[in-house]
Formats: structure tokens, C-alpha cells, sequence
């Protein structure tokens, strides 16, 4: 396996393709709720993941069609983990260099540093054009497990 | 050289951006040492000679003695290659 760390992150129900999502905060709600459905969060850190949609702005669309949704280190952090959901429709965050999204990556960590290399295969698997349209044309979770 | 790598909660963006960063800077063979941070340390930084961060992001870091680079995209090292060598060579 090419990305060990990825595959231990992405508990069982943390990945959904082609979900339908009305607004970004709710494209941010349906990523955290894989979260807390896979065991790592509570629903507090969802409220949160929002709340820094709200503070911050959409800073966290990292890439072109790609946001990290996350909040912070806290109590409503379970164990570190990540989700993922491809959009069945492109939703519009209003980041001006990477609008619209299609990939949503939720994050939860435990602490500041101890994720740091799991951050690294997220940032070689999404830093490869290829992978991310295979993400992208994902017809179901196994498509994109057999991906990490 | 210090150059502070900036997310609003330190954790994902920043961390993303710091380990891409370093790989460009030693490319360039520029020494510096990049730190994650969250805004709120940002904001009372004073010694770090760039900061990196998101265009949105940047609008509430004006006022600043350090330089502030905003990257797009960051997957592309050819950006952040382009904006650090400007910036420091």
C-alpha cells in the first residue's frame, strides 16, 4: 500500500461519492458528519468546522476544486482522521483561485504536529492531477480506497 | 531566515504549505526555517522575515513587519517556487 498512513486515517464510513450539498456550509457539515460517523469527532467539531468557514473565510480551498475542511485540536477531537466526499455538483465558496470545489477533505487532529506525516501522503495524493481526477470519477468508496 | 506559514488554526493549510514550502526553499538552496502557525500567532510575530499564507487570509495580516506571500495553489511548486524566488533571491 502506498500511503499506509491515509488508509488508517480514512476509517470505515468516512468516505461518501457523489454527495448533494445546497450551500459550502453544508458541503463543510456533510465532511464533518463523516467525521463523527467514522468515530473521530464529536458533532461539536462540525459546529466548528463551520464556525471557521465563518471567521476565516474559505482560506482552506487549497487547491483547485479541493477544501480541507477542518477546525482545531479540542475535546471534540475522538482520534485524528480524515473524511472525504466528492460533490455530485460543483458547490461555489467564493474562493476566487480555486472555486468551484468537487473534493471535500475533513481533518480532525488530536494535536498540532503528531499528524504531520499523514498530511504528507494527503499532500502527495493530492498533488498528483491523475489520482485527483480518479478521486473525482470515484463511483463508489472502493474506487477511491484502492487509491491510497 | 524565518518564514511562518500561516492556516487559521495551524493544523491542516499550514502544515500543508510548510512542507511544500521547504521543498521549494531547498531547491533554491535558500537556508530558512518554516513554522505552521495559526493567526493568532501570527499576528504577534515579529521576527519572521515572510509569512506565507492564502489570499484570503492575508487581508487580516496587513500591518506587519514581514513580507506576506499569498499562494493559491498549494500543490504547485512551480507557484511557490516563482513567488519565493522573487521574494528572496
Amino acid at each position: 500500500m502506498a500511503f499506509a498512513r491515509l488508509a488508517e486515517a480514512f476509517a470505515e464510513h468516512s468516505i461518501r461519492v457523489s454527495a448533494v450539498a445546497l450551500d459550502r456550509e453544508h458541503a463543510i457539515e456533510l465532511s464533518g458528519e463523516l467525521l463523527v460517523a467514522s468515530g473521530r469527532a464529536t458533532p461539536q467539531y462540525v459546529s466548528e468546522m463551520v464556525e471557521v468557514l465563518e471567521t476565516h473565510g474559505p482560506y482552506f480551498v487549497i487547491a483547485p476544486g479541493i477544501a480541507l475542511a477542518h477546525s482545531k485540536p479540542s475535546d471534540a477531537v475522538l482520534s485524528t482522521g480524515l473524511s472525504l466526499i466528492t460533490l455530485a455538483e460543483p458547490i461555489e465558496f467564493q474562493n476566487l483561485a480555486n472555486d468551484p470545489v468537487r473534493l471535500v477533505i475533513g481533518l480532525c487532529a488530536v494535536d498540532h504536529d503528531s499528524h504531520i506525516e499523514l498530511l504528507a501522503e494527503l499532500s502527495a495524493l493530492l498533488s498528483d492531477e491523475p489520482t485527483v481526477n480518479s478521486l473525482l470519477n470515484a463511483v463508489d468508496t472502493e474506487h477511491i480506497r484502492a487509491l491510497f | 531566515m524565518k518564514i511562518i506559514a500561516v492556516c487559521g488554526m495551524g493544523i491542516g493549510t499550514s502544515v500543508l504549505l510548510k512542507m511544500n514550502a521547504e521543498k521549494v526553499l531547498a531547491q533554491l538552496g535558500i537556508e530558512a526555517t518554516v513554522e505552521a502557525t495559526d493567526m493568532k500567532t501570527a499576528r504577534e510575530s515579529r521576527d519572521a522575515q515572510v509569512i506565507l499564507t492564502t489570499p484570503d487570509l492575508a487581508q487580516l495580516l496587513t500591518g506587519l513587519p514581514s513580507e506576506v506571500i499569498t499562494i493559491d495553489h498549494f500543490f504547485d511548486l512551480e507557484e511557490l517556487t516563482k513567488k519565493l524566488s522573487a521574494s528572496l533571491l
